[in-house]
């Protein structure tokens, strides 16, 4: 009988090596399918765009710091955080919109009729998720340091720490959408049942008004979530130490910031796994 | 392995509703097996039950030797699936996401004799989103059989193809099956049943109602056959107790077709007229027998797929 051919008694589906290989072709896939939809590009890097341009020119002034400490353009200020929210976008609002519409569709009917593992479906999200976030923080960069008078950091320590916030960041705002993905109950509401959360933490998490002016309260919460922590560890990259005694009462405590990112990180491949589901389109 | 499918009693309720109300079934190794039955009879649910995809509310099924509920990847390596509708990779091709599923399987068909199997090797660069629909079928068939598993569900696999396309897609499967591999496959087409299937059930309201080879079912094949003439003007009668249409021809119900064809062909040398004209003999079709059992049944009973 076929069934006894010993490279079929060998399958290990979860093999790393398997996993490993799986999580690559399917990263190739997910990139292949979303670089050639055009719409989806576009507006996927649109939307970054218009907020750096929309702030950067209406807030134009400086923050003032402290007696002889000299002042930092507002965008200096806030382009980290739309770096932060650009990485949420990509990882936590991409992916659970995209997730629930191929969900929905009947579209992840077909890979659950297969041997592929959840784990390397993830791979491939995340990295679709890596990819969008990368180039979204290069083009907020470009449009910063071109147009609105942003100074990148010099020292690579900074650098350092800029790729460990984005790395945790993506990783964790993804496996969040992944989560979150339980949540949507179909494809044409997914956006409505996306947007108010990312939108809420845009608000509270120092990203659309600064981060001083957020209520205690409101702080607490923000606290709690990884958008308030990439924002700040991306300001550790891109401001003096003076900004966080002003605008955060302290330090940057960017250990501090990478120590919550990468508890949110394990978290939250946690909750993808639990959470998930492959199929949604029945009953 | 005897078996590749049993089931017992299995039943799915939805609060009041049976969609499958106790079928019971067992399709060994190597068989070609037809699920037949009008829309809403429960067809798709049952299939369902058996991939692994809707848990069942009661009974038992085994499917390659395991419950499909607790089915695992390496038993999903083992079950081939064409979905009645699913969602397209519209951005890949064919042959991008063949190649790409062949990685999930231990033992892979060649992607490019996948292909050729179907008959889309013109369409194998173009992105799916721009396939018409049959052609978008001849993807899902290769995709079920990229793996080459042991065991294929077919649910409705050629709607949507042009006679030709099903001509195509009927000896893909039988070219399968001659492998020694087992089919279950659900389909409308009776035609498609008889023409591929060993064994046909005709499920109605949840239940099967009727099994066995489509030449046998419903006792096909113990019923009187139709024998017609159509005698020009002014003959005597051929012998025998028939019956006039109005416009001439001759009918005759009968349990010995043989005997009434001799007749009928002594009565023709006799009268010096050749061939018997206009002689047909028929049984009552597979359709003729299943529109039947499902009237008998009262197979109009909607329940969702």
């Amino acid at each position: 009988m076929s069934a006894a051919t010993p490279a079929r008694e060998q399958f290990r589906p979860n093999a790393p090596s398997r996993l490993a290989r799986l999580g690559a072709s399917r990263v190739a896939i997910e990139l292949a399918s979303f670089f050639r939809s055009f719409d989806q590009v576009f507006f996927t890097f649109l939307l970054p765009v218009l907020f750096v341009v929309v702030f950067s020119t209406v807030f134009s002034g400086d923050i003032p710091g402290p007696p002889g400490k000299g002042t930092v353009p507002f965008a200096q200020y806030f382009v980290p955080g739309m770096i932060a929210s650009g990485v949420m976008s990509a990882g936590f609002a991409g992916l659970a919109i995209g997730i629930a519409i191929e969900q929905h569709d009947g579209l992840l009917r077909r890979l659950s009729a297969t041997p592929l593992p959840r784990t390397a479906y993830f791979i491939g999200k995340v990295g679709l998720a890596v990819t969008t976030a990368v180039l979204m923080v290069a083009i907020i960069l470009a449009i910063g340091t071109a147009f609105y008078g942003v100074s990148p950091p010099s020292d690579p320590g900074r650098w350092a720490a800029f790729v460990a916030v984005l790395v945790l960041g993506v990783g964790s705002c993804s496996l969040l959408g992944i989560a979150y993905t339980r949540l949507i109950r179909s494809s044409t509401a997914a956006p409505a049942v996306v947007q108010p959360p990312y939108l809420v933490l845009q608000f509270i998490s120092g990203v659309f008004i600064q981060y001083s002016s957020v209520p205690g309260w409101l702080q607490a919460v923000a606290s709690v979530f990884p958008l308030k922590w990439m924002a700040q560890g991306f300001r550790y990259v891109f401001l003096p130490e003076w900004v966080a005694a002003v605008d955060y009462g302290g330090s940057w405590e960017i250990e501090r910031v990478l120590a919550v990112l990468a508890a949110w990180f394990v978290g939250a491949g946690l909750l993808a796994r639990l959470a998930f589901r492959w199929d949604r389109s029945r009953g | 392995m005897s078996a590749a499918i049993e089931a017992r009693d299995v039943v799915k309720r939805y609060g009041a509703l049976e969609a499958v109300a106790g079928v019971s079934l067992e399709v060994p190794a190597g068989e070609v097996f037809a699920l037949l039955g009008p829309n809403g009879a429960g067809k798709t649910t049952f299939v369902e039950i058996l991939e692994g995809f809707r848990r069942r509310t009661a009974g038992e099924a085994r499917v390659l030797g395991t419950d499909p509920e607790a089915g695992d990847l390496a038993w999903r390596a083992r079950v081939g699936v064409v979905f009645q509708s699913a969602g397209y990779f519209d951005a890949l091709t064919p042959r991008e996401l063949l190649r790409h599923f062949a990685g999930f399987y231990p033992n892979p068909l060649d992607r490019d004799t996948a292909i050729a199997m179907v008959g889309l090797e013109e369409k194998r660069d173009t992105r799916i989103g721009k396939l018409s629909g049959g052609q978008k079928r001849r993807a899902d068939l290769a995709l079920g059989l990229i793996g080459d598993p042991e065991l294929l569900f077919l649910d409705e696999p050629t709607t949507g193809l042009d006679p030709e396309g099903r001509r195509q897609a009927w000896a893909v499967i039988r070219e399968f099956a001659a492998r020694g591999r087992t089919v279950l496959l659900t389909t409308h087409y009776l035609d498609e049943a008889e023409h591929l299937a060993d064994r046909v059930g005709i499920i109605v309201r949840g239940r099967i109602v009727e099994l066995g080879p489509p030449h046998l079912i419903g006792g096909r094949e113990r019923e009187l056959a139709r024998v017609t003439v159509d005698p020009p003007p002014g003959l005597p009668p051929p012998p025998g107790a028939w019956e006039a249409h109005p416009d001439g021809r001759l009918e005759l119900l009968t349990a010995e077709p043989t005997a009434v064809v001799i007749a009928l062909a002594r009565w023709a040398e006799e009268l010096a007229i050749g061939e018997v004209p206009g002689l047909e003999v028929r049984r009552p079709t597979l359709e003729e027998v299943y529109l039947r059992l499902v009237r008998q049944h009262g197979g109009n009973g909607e329940v969702p797929a």
